[in-house]
């Protein structure tokens, strides 16, 4: 008995490490955590990366900028169209281009559908990760119709690349306002349904309340933007901060929680839904007549100089910093991804916390993998 | 405080520094061997309070390599980009504020993993995305012979 005590002891006492990943449902995508555990507990956790890393800066130096669109796509492919726009502002900026007021809002239109798809799969997902199956498919049922939106404009589902410089590819397509209210429609009736099978859950609550609980002071640090920093109180909304588009004419809430828990950084997206829905009503009736693109010279040179624009994507704030020497082509572009910088708060919050409640935090943070590694 | 009064106080924490009213930001330029205690300066400071690190941005000049930083405060919200550089391109080393800023982490290992700047004192510096048998894509006299041109 003695000796079966002594094991027992030196066994909680050994430190073991686990890998998850590459393949694995809940890293969303190819990413390697090694996790060192006490028992169930979490001591630590590494994640390595690199799995899907294409270089994108490095490929976005020998590409003119229109070229670039089509690769910032598949850097987060949730927001495939904001990505575009941050370069697409970038590149207007530089060039000191306004662009016309229809632009402005079908942008902010774009953008905030695909808030929505991508706050949608993250639902889908998330309560998938925590056992519930079922959102999976009430997740994707209501994602595609606004795929459907998208595909009808743009010709594509997830990877748009709708916007360009001075304006975008084309204009709207005949049926868009009439299916973005129908999608409105749909989808406030379907909202509450939501809550009822996965926010009101009482498993969900307690795998989410009070876990990975992440400080004002810390998310700052950390640099974690986005609905994982607002949930912690952190007000870094860059569209009511620093107001690009058509984020001036219309009126929305930032959506700000001081508690800083998985289940705050669920509810902070659930709300940007609604958000997103308002700025939607405000403008889908107001679409100003007019081009849909300025002309632009058909080689862009940026004039000398770096320039650093910054855009809200679904999942934080995404920058991207161009270097120009007066080429056709970046002297360096970097892109400063909302996904990367929200990785490294990760072993923080997950110290102390079981292996299960891992899922569950990094779940919260929503990640999208070719978002880290591009 | 605006972009001529932010230089002006920077100016005043240290005659030597470069001070350049950027297209959008305020830039200075420092020197590497003061850029950690202008960086820890700028964060605890009463008037300017830089407390959140927006990028690390590694650069491969053609001669020399640097690193920018863009700094924002939550407080004030303005910005400042701070530049420094080196001509040393076999061993390019910084101090690291990965003490000063938690964010600094997987963002200096980001710079060095694609253009081998090393930080001193980074708590774990490894290469991030790439394997160590890799050279530093980033650098512009990096060849890859396998590369596909068009």
């Amino acid at each position: 008995m003695e000796e079966m005590r002594k094991d027992i002891t030196t066994d909680e006492q050994q430190e073991y490490t686990i890998n998850i990943g590459p393949q694995h449902p809940s890293t969303h995508g190819v990413m390697r955590l090694v996790v060192s555990l006490n028992g169930e507990t979490v001591k630590n956790v590494e994640p390595h990366l690199g799995y899907i890393h294409r270089g994108i800066e490095k490929i976005s130096e020998s590409l003119t900028y229109p070229q670039i669109i089509h690769l910032t796509d598949r850097m987060d492919y949730l927001s495939a169209h904001i990505n575009n726009e941050a370069v697409c502002l970038a590149v207007e900026k530089a060039l000191e281009i306004d662009v016309p007021d229809r632009v402005k809002v079908i942008r902010t239109l774009m953008a905030e559908l695909t808030r929505i798809q991508s706050h949608e799969l993250f639902w889908a997902s998330y309560g998938m990760d925590l056992g519930g199956q079922t959102c999976y498919f009430y997740g994707l049922r209501d994602r595609e119709m606004v795929l459907d939106i998208f595909e009808e404009t743009t010709g594509g589902r997830m990877i748009v690349s709708y916007n360009c410089p001075g304006g975008v590819m084309h204009d709207l397509h005949p049926n868009f306002r009439k299916r973005v209210k129908e999608f409105l429609k749909h989808f406030r009736k379907v909202l509450p349904e939501y809550d009822d099978i996965l926010t009101n859950n009482v498993i969900f609550r307690q795998r989410t309340k009070g876990i990975g609980q992440l400080t004002l002071k810390d998310a700052v640090s950390y640099g974690v933007t986005g609905p994982s920093g607002r949930a912690s109180g952190f007000s870094c909304d860059v569209r009511k901060h620093e107001p690009y588009s058509a984020y001036d004419r219309v009126k929305f809430n930032e959506i700000l929680f001081s508690e800083g828990d998985a289940y705050h950084r669920y509810l902070a997206r659930m709300e940007e839904m609604r958000e997103s829905m308002n700025i939607i009503d405000q403008l889908i009736d107001n679409i100003p007549e007019g081009p849909y693109a300025v002309k632009m010279k058909p080689v862009i040179k940026l004039p000398e100089g770096e320039y650093y624009q910054r855009v809200e994507t679904p999942r934080g704030e995404l920058g991207v910093f161009i270097i120009s020497d007066g080429n056709k082509t970046p002297y360096r572009v970097h892109f400063r991804t909302p996904n990367f910088a929200n990785l490294s708060v990760l072993n923080h919050l997950v110290k102390g916390f079981k292996i299960a409640d891992l899922i569950s935090i990094f779940g919260s943070l929503d990640f999208v993998i070719p978002d880290i590694d591009r | 405080m605006d972009k001529i009064q932010l230089g002006e106080f920077i100016k005043s924490l240290d005659s030597d520094l470069e001070i350049k009213e950027g297209k959008q930001f305020t830039e200075v330029t420092v020197m590497p061997s003061k850029l950690h205690s202008l960086a820890s300066q700028l964060k605890e400071k009463e008037e300017t309070l830089f407390d959140f690190l927006d990028c690390i941005t590694g650069v491969d000049y053609g001669h020399d390599l640097g690193v920018i930083y863009h700094l924002r405060s939550t407080k004030y919200e303005h910005m400042v980009v701070l530049k420094t550089r080196t001509a040393d391109r076999d061993f390019p080393e910084f101090d690291s504020v990965s003490d000063i800023w938690e964010a600094a982490d997987l963002y200096e290992r980001e710079a060095f993993d694609l253009l081998g700047i090393r930080f001193t004192d980074h708590p774990d510096l490894r290469r991030l995305f790439l394997d160590d048998s890799w050279g530093f894509p980033l650098r512009k006299d990096y060849v890859d012979n396998n590369i596909i041109t068009w």
